[in-house]
């Protein structure tokens, strides 16, 4: 008998290399009523880390929702998992979602639902109720997320970062190939904030799952780029404190609808550039 | 600049009818198509059904009894009072039984899910869905669409039934006419087109139903102000279109069955 995990928890990967891009953006370009991003482009490789920082209505997490089709560019390619999601049918889009876990700036939690119904939502679509086995993964998963006792509650009933930890347990249950965080820090007190980042690091670093941020928070962004997770420690450490490792995460600002900067938190504070020294600041 | 511009006006209510006609037919095609949330169709069926019966039973009942009261002047002046049972009977059945019944329910029910999935709409739950890789018009619409159709077939019969009986009780304990005759009269009246009129009617006004509240809901943008402007709009669409429906629905099986 195929266990659920070997259904849904480990998606098959259709790229050929492993230096394949797992997303990329080519030329893309959108407008309501006027542009919002124009010429964008950019690869996501495996197990890399992406952080797209931009002020308020420069499109960041407009480039989260065409990652996943939800809505269309007016323009160019994208390329997601080694699939053309621009011309894709919306039905034929739900496959590929289901590889890509996205955690929504509000969490989007199902407020009807308990937090383990949110969790296991994408298994018991496939097996229509919880079995014990989901039951397991859903406690797996928000014990990632240090929330196991929340397991029976609504939504309603948890803080705001609770609440986005439980998005994130949503979000890793399916082990997805690409992880999209959209302000997952947004609103939240420097404390739950850096619980949030935490965890963000810890997947990144104990599952090497490619992702793509969105933040306002620069703190945040230069927390990801120079901590690393200590599974010995279980806890986010400096990289300084450790040995010499390749975070694999870097930065894209947006500006005007193109980006401005590419590059890492080193590059990003030696750079000239007005706006950007005005945007550091 | 102008206030308003007619081309985008036009533009957008054309959008708007294209956007209802996709939902409406992918309502529809879903049903030849898997996954099936045959749990999400109960509940609703529950929700719509059990829960539109007693206001349904409520209005059918005195509809029937006010139909009864007010014509029954008319007729004894023809000397014709004995035809209240087949005048209650050919107005609760063919007319008044299902449109009132759709009204009432686009009144609970369309609203109610205007608002509910507006509500999840404004609050990306429905985003949420779609990026989990699960279709909210199968998981959302259709169990909705299906539930309607059924239950607005079974309340029309049963606030025809209880309508008949308001009818009843006036012209028995007000009027004194004979059970058996209002009884006779009443049943005797209705031919095959009368029933088939009043049962197919129930269908068409059960999918408008509920494909308007549930466009509304889906479209719904602007926050909690939003989700209450698609509330209303949909209960005045769906209430709207059941009307205008019921006119060319009318005309066309009186056309077909020669009245």
């Amino acid at each position: 008998m195929s266990s659920i995990t070997s259904q849904i928890g480990q998606p098959e990967r259709r790229l050929s290399s492993p230096d394949e891009p797992i997303v990329t953006f080519k030329d893309v370009e959108i407008a309501f009523e006027q542009p919002v991003l124009e010429g964008i482009s950019f690869h996501l490789l495996p197990g890399e880390t992406k952080i797209l920082l931009g002020a308020a209505g420069t499109g960041k997490t407009l480039i989260l929702k065409l990652v996943l089709g939800l809505i269309k560019p007016d323009g160019g390619s994208i390329t997601v998992l080694g699939e053309e999601v621009t011309g894709m049918r919306e039905q034929d889009l739900f496959e590929l979602r289901r590889k890509i876990g996205m955690v929504f700036q509000e969490s989007a939690l199902f407020d009807s639902l308990t937090v383990e119904e949110n969790v296991a939502y994408r298994l018991i679509e496939e097996t229509g109720r919880i079995t014990d086995e989901i039951h397991a993964r859903v406690l797996e998963a928000l014990r990632f997320v240090e929330l196991e006792h929340t397991v029976n509650l609504f939504p309603s009933e948890l803080s705001g970062g609770m609440r986005r930890r439980v998005a994130i347990a949503r979000a890793i249950i399916t082990h997805p190939e690409v992880l999209l965080y959209d302000s997952p820090t947004g609103g939240l007190d420097p404390v739950t904030s850096n619980t949030i980042i935490e965890l963000v690091v810890k997947q990144r670093d104990v599952y090497q799952t490619s992702s793509l941020l969105v933040t306002h928070r620069l703190q945040d962004a230069f927390t990801m780029a120079s901590h690393y997770f200590d599974r010995e420690q279980n806890k986010m450490v400096p990289v300084a404190d450790g040995p010499v490792r390749d975070l694999r995460t870097t930065f894209l600002i947006l500006r005007d609808g193109r980006f401005i900067f590419e590059g890492t938190a080193t590059e990003l504070l030696r750079c000239s550039d007005p706006y950007i020294r005005e945007y550091l600041s | 600049m102008p206030i308003f511009s007619p081309t985008e006006i036009a533009k957008e209510n054309v959008q708007a009818v294209q956007d209802y006609s996709l939902l409406a037919g992918r309502s529809l095609s879903n049903l030849f198509g898997q996954p099936r949330y045959y749990a999400d169709t109960l509940l609703q069926a529950d929700l719509i059904g059990v829960g539109s019966l007693p206001i349904v039973v409520l209005i059918g009942l005195f509809t029937g009894a006010v139909l009864a009261l007010q014509t029954s002047s008319t007729l004894q002046q023809f000397g014709s009072l004995s035809l209240t049972g087949k005048l209650v009977a050919l107005s609760m059945v063919r007319e008044l039984g299902p449109v009132l019944t759709g009204i009432l329910v686009a009144g609970r029910n369309s609203s109610g899910m205007a608002s509910e999935l507006g509500s999840m709409k404004v609050t990306e739950q429905i985003d949420a869905m779609r990026a989990m890789g699960v279709d909210p018009t199968k998981k959302l619409v259709t169990p909705r669409v299906i539930a309607t159709v059924v239950m607005q077939f079974f309340l029309s019969i049963i606030s025809d039934l209880v309508g008949l009986t308001g009818g009843f009780l006036i012209s028995y304990f007000l009027l004194g006419l004979d059970p058996n005759q209002y009884w006779t009269t009443a049943y005797q009246s209705l031919r095959f087109g009368d029933v088939f009129m009043g049962l197919s009617k129930p269908v068409v006004f059960g999918f408008i139903l509920a494909t308007i509240g549930c466009y509304y809901g889906i479209t719904a943008k602007g926050g909690t102000q939003g989700v209450g402007r698609a509330t209303t709009q949909a209960v005045v669409a769906a209430s709207v279109l059941i009307v205008v429906s019921d006119f060319f629905i009318t005309k066309l099986l009186m056309a077909f069955f020669n009245y």
